[in-house]
Order: C-alpha cells, then structure tokens, then sequence
C-alpha cells in the first residue's frame, strides 16, 4: 500500500510538502504521485467530514433497502447505475441477502425523501421492493467518531 | 530522617524541569515519554469487560498464567526464546518494576552494575538503592550511542555484576546491531555477568528488526530480559511489564515482588493478554504513524543545521545543541522564550550533556509548530 494514499485517506489536507517530509521523498515527486493517482481516479475527489448537526444545518438521511429483478446479462450494474445519477442519492452498495442494494439518500426533510422514493426510486423498471429506514442519529461517518474527541491526559514532560 | 542511601540519590532530572514547566498551559511539549495515543479500543474493552465480570482480585504472585502464557507465546515468535511460563516469567508493574526486581535480586552490598549512558534515569538510583555501586559507560553520538565491548571490557572489576543496557535507547533513538551485541555476550559469558536488558520499546524500531539479547547463542541465561506494553500498546498508565530470566532470578525476583507488590493489578494483566491477542494491527499502526513524525523531525532539525544521529527505534530524537549552550540553559530558554518542551539530555546521564531529548510522540501538528519555534529560537540565538 502506498503510504501517501495512507496519509490522504487520513487528511486530505496534509500538504506536498509535509508528506514528503513524513515518507522521505521530495515535494515533486510527492506531487507528481497525487497527480498521477487523482488522474487513473485512484483518487476520486478530496472532500470534507462534515457534522452538519453540529454546524447548526439540518439534514435528513435515509438508508433505502432496494430489491431488484437483475436483468439478463447486465445483472444489476444497469439498474445501480441508474440509481446512482440521482443527486440526491449519495451511497449504493450491492449486498448479500434479502436485499439487493442498500442506498443512502439525502434531503432537506423527511417529506422530500419520501416523495423522491415513492416518485423516482420504487418506479424504476425492474425495482419491485423498498424499505426505508431514516437514519435518527448519526455516530460515526467516513471512519470518523461524532463524538467529542477523545484526549490523551499526559503530563507535559515525563521520563 | 532519611536513610543515607535516600540522601545519596539525586532527584531526577525531569523532575526540577517539570516544576517549571508545570501552570504553564500555553506550552507545547516534545518532552513526553509516552504515547500520544490512547490505549486501542479493543484493549480498554476487554479490561471493562473483565471488570464487569468480576476480575477485581489479586493473581498468583507470578501473574495470571494465561498472560505469562501469551507472552512466553509472543517471545518465542519473535525471537525464538522459550521462556516457561510456569517458572521463568514474573509479570510487574511496567518496567520500571521490573528493572528494580532486577537489580534488588541480584546485587549485593559493594556490586557494581555497569550502566551504559545516556539512559533511562531510575538505572542508577536503583542500584544505589539496593548498596549497589553504579559504573557509568558513557556512549558518544559519534559511536552511534552504543559501546564497544572493549569499553565494557575495560570497567569489569572483580565486583562487577552484571550489565545494564537498553536499545532502542530512551534517550537517543539509537540501536544496536547484531554484530555488537554478539561481542558484548561475548564479554558477558567471558567474565560470568548477567545482562539486564530492557526492551520497552523493542518493538518500535524503524530500519531493522529490534533483535532480543537473550535470543543471542548461550545468553537465555544470563540476561535478564525486561519489556512491557506501556510503549508498543500505548498502555503507559495501566502499569503493566514483565520480567523473564532463568528460574533462579525469577525466584528471587518473586520474593521481593510478593512482599512489596504482591501482584499487578489484576485488571491491566485482563487487558494485556487483549493486547498480545488483538492488539497487532493497532500497534503496527501505531508503529507506521510514528515513523512519518520520525523522518519528519529529523529532516527539520537537519535543515535547522542542528548535529543529529538518526534515531532508528523508539520515538525520540536527541540532537546536539552544544555550539548554542549547555543542555539545561538551552531547554530552559526554549521554554521560556518560545513555549516548548523538551528535556535536557543531561537528565539521562553526564554524556548527555550538549544534547536535548526531543519526543516525536505528539501530533504532527504539535511537531510541526515547535519545529517552527526551534527554528526561530536557533535563529534568535545565532544573532
């Protein structure tokens, strides 16, 4: 695994040049690598973790189970696909099980979820079944804890 | 009051520097011993799981055998070193514990320990401690910070009793290479010594695998190997270490322990059989981490034009600062002009004068700022 990727899946934000300090390189070739990585969409897009409750911003998620008739051929890529353009619809994962796709949504209420489900999703040709959850808490997103930061308790100096 | 021996040992370094740095918040430090990290969740789990059922009595005075089990188990993986978890590991309270068994156990009135310097600083007060006689081996940044077997050769008197080493060395981030250590057990075995070797931070090292001395031809009996979670599990504050050695040191070591300390508590030894079971990935994380803040503190205190040793274990960095001023006025003035910690090299022994230790265990946020600051201060002092 390459550590720069380590590091940015970490914090996007770590500069060219600490990086190359932290893996004894120098800033070009720290730059060239990202560049490089960003331009095969090894990696996609640099974006923030953000606690929207915290930031005073109310926005209302649902995780949507999907259960779909696969088509012949194409399986379920085509149907997912199409799921995927939708703005609103922010995760799509295929899964084992009783369901078929599991889809994270994201609205400015409750009512405009609900209405982009029963409108858009559930009548997708070949979509025969949903289930939505709305998500009543959020503790954990992206490998991040939501909650306050846990602290180390040292002394200033020690042996 | 106080016993002559008491009055003879000298407070700790660390200590006087402490108490300036102490009600002072705005200050940052590089001069914390430990982890920045908090023990791994799966560790504190299982203790609070242990807790809730019931683990809160003493142990056999050696330890619970299922802990000594994991660590003869551990041991042996590493480096190929059976020690029997029935008779020749006493788990303690860290190593600190374990150094002081060490030394009380095998030190009578007018024994000199050789001590290698700069080193952890309760080396020295122990064996005074205990009527001992302490021989300091001073090491040199040139030399790499490890002595040479002639060096040693050349303090063995007829008193002389044992050796005590530790690599990756608190303070200097140095180790020693196999080669090395093999001629220094070739003097061990040659004058009949016994080798006191602590390995806290033997697992983080950053080039070379960290080689135990008691895995070295003929050495299993004569080293008295030490080493506990504090430092590769971030576990510090549940005072936790072990001491393994032949059956006749684990006995009397036991001795002492059961009279004084009876066990460790039962609740760290819970979360440290957690630790060796589940705690490999954290501490090879954790181990990752500190190798970034590593190169990135020795590539900074470079292009300040500071003389450095790389530091290849452990997570300090211990420069020389001796064409600016002696180690104490230059930690003090450092805190006082630019609000940073660290702690004068002179702590860790007379050769570590010139020197400051520089712990890399802290954020790279925290790294990055008071390497801004040393450089500033560097500067404000050239002028």
């Amino acid at each position: 695994m390459d550590e720069i990727l380590e590091i940015l899946e970490d914090n996007a934000r770590v500069s060219y040049r600490e990086i190359a300090d932290m893996i004894d390189l120098d800033e070009e070739e720290v730059k060239k690598k990202i560049d490089e990585y960003l331009e095969r969409g090894v990696i996609k897009k640099f974006k923030t973790v953000i606690d929207w409750e915290g930031a005073g911003e109310e926005k209302v998620y649902a995780v949507v189970d999907v259960k779909i008739s696969p088509e012949r051929g194409k399986g379920y890529d085509l149907i997912a696909k199409k799921i995927s353009n939708f703005p609103q619809v922010k995760e799509v994962y295929l899964l084992s099980g009783e369901y078929d796709l599991s889809v994270l949504v994201k609205g400015e209420n409750m009512k405009e979820i609900a209405f982009f489900i029963s409108d858009k999703l559930a009548t997708i040709d070949r979509v025969y079944h949903t289930t939505t959850h709305f998500i009543l808490k959020k503790y954990k997103e992206h490998g991040e804890i939501l909650f306050e930061k846990e602290r180390n308790h040292r002394q200033v100096v020690s042996p | 009051m106080i016993s002559r021996n008491v009055e003879k040992i000298p407070p700790s370094g660390i200590r006087k520097f402490f108490e300036l740095v102490i009600g002072a918040d705005d200050v940052i430090s590089l001069g914390v011993g430990e982890p920045d990290f908090v023990t791994p969740w799966e560790i504190r789990e299982s203790a609070i799981y242990s807790l809730e059922r019931g683990y809160t009595s003493y142990t056999s005075n050696y330890g619970l055998l299922g802990l000594r089990e994991a660590i003869s188990d551990q041991v042996y993986e590493k480096d190929g070193t059976f020690y029997d978890p029935e008779r020749e590991i006493l788990i303690t309270c860290g190593v600190s514990e374990a150094y002081d068994l060490a030394i009380r156990t095998i030190t009578d009135p007018g024994d000199e320990i050789i001590v290698v310097e700069p080193c952890y600083v309760s080396y020295q007060p122990c064996v005074t401690l205990s009527g001992g006689e302490p021989i300091s081996l001073p090491t040199s940044m040139e030399d790499g910070f490890v002595p040479t077997s002639e060096e040693i050769e050349q303090r063995i008197t007829d008193k002389t009793k044992a050796i005590v080493i530790s690599y990756p060395n608190n303070p200097t981030g140095a180790t020693m290479n196999k080669k090395r250590m093999e001629e220094i057990a070739d003097i061990v075995s040659e004058y009949d010594l016994i080798l006191i070797s602590d390995e806290v931070y033997g697992d983080l090292t950053y080039n070379e695998k960290h080689v135990s001395f008691s895995s070295l031809n003929g050495m299993k009996d004569r080293t008295i190997l030490l080493n506990g979670f504090s430092k590769a599990y971030a576990m510090t504050g549940w005072r936790i270490g072990y001491l393994a050695a032949n059956e006749e040191i684990v006995d009397g070591a036991v001795k002492i322990h059961q009279y004084s300390m009876i066990c460790a508590p039962i609740i760290s030894q819970m979360a440290a059989i957690e630790a060796i079971v589940s705690g490999e990935k954290g501490k090879m994380e954790m181990i990752r981490e500190y190798n970034r803040r590593r190169r990135m503190v020795v590539k900074r205190l470079n292009e300040m034009g500071l003389d450095i040793f790389e530091p290849k274990g452990a997570f300090y960095a211990f420069p020389s600062i001796k064409e600016y001023s002696g180690s104490e006025e230059f930690s003090e003035r450092l805190l006082r002009e630019k609000r940073v910690a660290v702690v004068p090299g002179n702590a860790f022994g007379e050769c570590g004068e010139g020197f400051v230790r520089i712990s890399y265990a802290a954020s790279r946020e925290t790294i990055i700022e008071a390497m801004d600051r040393i450089g500033a201060f560097l500067e404000s002092l050239k002028r």
